[in-house]
C-alpha cells in the first residue's frame, strides 16, 4: 500500500475495512492502475490480456482464505470498465472482499463500471462482501455500476453482502445468478440515497436445479430528493424456494419503486415476496425520545439499526 | 414530586371536541406507587401521555419536583427523570435488545449490566440481548423488555401505560411479581401505573379512579380496593388462574 496517498488510504478504509495489508491474496486498484498484488499457494492473481481486469484462480479445496480486490479512485474524470472473473474450486471455502471508493474533487464525472463473474464450484463456499462509497465536493458526479454475475454448480453455497451507504451520485447494479442443484444463494443488500442521487438496483436469479433456494433481502433508504428503483425477480425453474424481501424507509421528498416479480416455470417450486416502504413510524420516534434522545438522534438510531 | 394543576384536554371526535381530560389537579408524592384505575375511555392513558410529553393538555400545568415542565419536550423530560412504558410496545426492525437497553441507560453498558435488567423482568438474558425488536417477539415478551428498557433507564418517576394489555396470562403472572419487586425498592422516586387489574391495585400504595375526564375516588389502597373490587375499575384476571396462584 506504499503507493497510495491519503485520500487513497481512507477510501481503502471505508470499502474494504483494511488498514494494513492484508493477510493472504489481494489485487488493489487505484486510479486505473496496478498498485498491489499478492498471491498464495492458493490463489492465483492474473491481469486480463484483452481488457482491463483479472482472473482470480482458486484452487479445489481451499479453505478459509481470503482475497481482497479494493479499487479507488480519487482523480477527477476517470471513467473505467474492469472484468474480474472468480474461478473458485470444487469444496473450496473462501471469503472475498471487494468494494470501489471515489474521491472527486473536480468538476468532471468519475465512473469506474466493475463486471464481476463468479464461477462457484461444486459444494464451494463463498462469502462476498461489496462495500461503494463516495465523498468529495466537487461538481464532477461519482458513478458506479457495478454488474454481478454468479454461476453456482451443484451443492455450492454464496452469502453476499452488498452495501452502499454514502456518497453515490449514480448507481445501476445488476446482479444475476443461475443455480444449479442444491445451490444456496443469500444476498443482503443495504442501499442508502440521499441529496438527488439516483440507484436502481436489479436482480435476477434462475433457480435452475433441484433443491436450489435464493434468499434475498434488501434494506434501503431514500432520504432528501433521491429515487431508487428495486427490481428483483426469481424464477423458479424446478423443484426450489425463492424469497425475496425489499423493506424500505422513505424521508423527506425521497421516492421509491419496489418491483417485486416471481415467475414459477415448476409445480414444484416455491417462491415467496415481501415488499414495505414506509416514513419511520412515529411512535418508534415518540419511543427513543422518552428514553431521552432527541428527535434527530432518535432518527440516526433507527436508520442505523435499519441498516446494520 | 409530580403536581397536576388545572389540566384539560380535548380531542376531536368526529368533527366534534370532546373533554377527555376534565380540569384534574392532583399531587404524586416520592416513594409512593401508584396505581390509576376507572372504566375504559375514562382519559387515564391520555392522562399518562400528558405527563411523559407525549401530549400536550389544553390548560394546565405540570410540576416535577416544582419545576415546571408544561412546556418541555419528550425528550427533556426524559432527561428531567420521566420513564414511560407504552401499552403497545414499539418494535424496531435492526435494533438489538442490547442496543435498546443501551439507548434506555444512556451510556454504553457491559453486556452483563443489560442482561441483569432482562432477568429482572424474567427474561434469559443470552437468549434476548442480540435479539431484534422486531415481530419475531410475542406481545409478552415484547412488555417485558418495555419494562426492562424503563428499568435500565432508572428513572425519578416512571408511567407504565397498561402493562398488563395484550399479554398471555402466563406473562401476566411474572409482570405481578415484577411490580411487586418495584414496590420493595420503589423508596426515592415514584411509580404510576395506569391498571384495572386487581392483583396490580392490590400492590398500591394509593389508587385513583378515574372516570369521565375526572377524579372518581382516591386514597389509599386498603380504602378504595374494597369500594371498587367487582366493578370494571378493578377486574381480575381469571379466577381459576387466581385461585391456582393463591394456593
Amino acid at each position: 500500500m506504499t503507493q497510495l496517498d491519503e485520500i487513497q488510504k481512507r477510501l481503502m478504509r471505508e470499502v474494504a475495512d483494511l488498514h494494513d495489508i492484508p493477510e493472504g491474496a489481494y489485487n488493489f486498484r487505484a486510479n486505473s492502475a496496478l498498485a498491489g498484488r499478492n498471491t498464495t499457494a492458493n490463489i492465483d492473481i492474473k491481469s486480463k490480456e484483452d481488457k482491463p481486469g483479472i482472473d482470480i484462480i482458486i484452487k479445489e479445496g481451499t479453505k478459509n482464505e481470503s482475497v481482497h480486490i479494493p479499487v479507488v479512485l480519487s482523480q477527477s474524470g476517470l471513467k473505467e470498465t474492469v472484468y474480474n472473473d472468480f474461478y473458485v474450486g470444487d469444496n473450496s471455502d473462501v471469503l472475498i472482499v471487494a468494494g470501489c471508493g471515489i474521491d472527486n474533487c473536480g468538476t468532471q464525472d468519475s465512473e469506474h463500471d466493475g463486471i464481476h463473474r463468479f464461477f462457484v464450484g461444486k459444494n464451494a463456499k463463498v462469502k462476498y462482501v461489496e462495500k461503494h462509497y463516495g465523498s468529495g465536493d466537487g461538481k464532477g458526479k461519482r458513478i458506479l455500476n457495478p454488474v454481478t454475475e454468479v454461476y453456482m454448480d451443484e451443492g455450492s453455497s454464496m452469502e453476499m453482502e452488498m452495501v452502499q451507504i454514502k456518497g453515490v451520485d449514480s448507481t445501476e447494479r445488476t446482479t444475476k445468478a443461475e443455480l444449479k442443484a442444491d445451490a444456496k444463494l443469500v444476498v443482503h443488500e443495504r442501499l442508502m440515497t440521499h441529496g438527488e442521487q439516483k440507484a436502481l438496483s436489479i436482480y435476477k436469479v434462475d433457480l435452475n436445479g433441484k433443491g436450489s433456494s435464493a434468499d434475498i433481502v434488501s434494506r434501503s433508504v431514500a432520504r432528501d430528493n433521491s429515487y431508487q428503483k428495486l427490481d428483483m425477480c426469481i424464477l423458479g425453474n424446478e423443484e426450489c424456494s425463492g424469497h425475496t424481501e425489499c423493506d424500505s424507509i422513505i424521508m423527506d421528498n425521497g421516492r421509491i419503486l419496489a418491483v417485486p416479480s416471481l415467475e414459477a416455470n415448476s409445480v414444484d417450486a416455491m417462491l415467496v415476496h415481501e415488499a414495505a416502504i414506509g416514513k419511520i413510524a412515529g411512535d418508534q420516534l415518540t419511543k427513543l425520545m422518552t428514553l431521552g434522545l432527541t428527535e434527530q438522534e432518535a432518527e440516526e438510531q433507527i436508520i442505523n439499526g435499519f441498516l446494520k | 414530586m409530580l403536581e397536576l394543576k388545572n389540566i384539560s384536554f380535548t380531542a376531536d371526535n368526529d368533527g366534534e371536541e370532546k373533554e377527555i381530560i376534565k380540569d384534574i389537579s392532583l399531587t404524586i408524592d416520592d416513594d409512593k406507587f401508584t396505581v390509576i384505575t376507572g372504566p375504559n375511555g375514562g382519559g387515564k392513558s391520555t392522562l399518562a401521555k400528558i405527563i411523559a410529553g407525549i401530549q400536550k393538555p389544553l390548560s394546565g400545568h405540570l410540576f416535577l419536583d416544582g419545576q415546571d415542565i408544561t412546556d418541555m419536550s419528550i425528550t427533556d423530560r426524559a432527561k428531567a427523570g420521566i420513564g414511560f412504558a407504552f401499552q403497545q410496545p414499539v418494535r424496531f426492525k435492526g435494533l438489538t435488545v442490547l442496543d435498546l437497553l443501551r439507548i434506555a441507560s444512556g451510556k454504553t453498558i457491559k453486556v452483563s449490566e443489560a442482561c441483569s435488567y432482562l432477568s429482572e423482568v424474567g427474561l434469559c438474558a443470552k437468549d434476548y440481548i442480540n435479539r431484534e425488536v422486531n415481530s419475531s417477539l410475542s406481545g409478552g415478551e415484547l412488555k417485558r423488555i418495555e419494562i426492562a428498557t424503563v428499568l435500565a433507564r432508572d428513572p425519578k418517576l416512571a408511567v407504565f401505560d397498561e402493562p398488563e394489555a395484550g399479554i398471555d396470562l402466563w406473562s401476566f403472572q411474572n409482570l405481578i411479581r415484577i411490580f411487586e419487586n418495584m414496590r420493595k425498592t420503589v423508596s426515592g422516586r415514584s411509580i404510576i401505573v395506569i391498571s384495572h387489574q386487581e392483583r396490580i391495585l392490590n400492590i398500591a400504595d394509593e389508587i385513583i379512579v378515574l372516570a369521565d375526564g375526572a377524579i372518581l375516588k382516591r386514597g389509599p389502597k386498603d380504602v378504595i380496593l374494597p369500594e371498587i373490587t367487582g366493578t370494571d375499575s378493578a377486574v381480575t384476571s381469571c379466577e381459576m388462574l387466581d385461585k391456582e396462584v393463591r394456593k
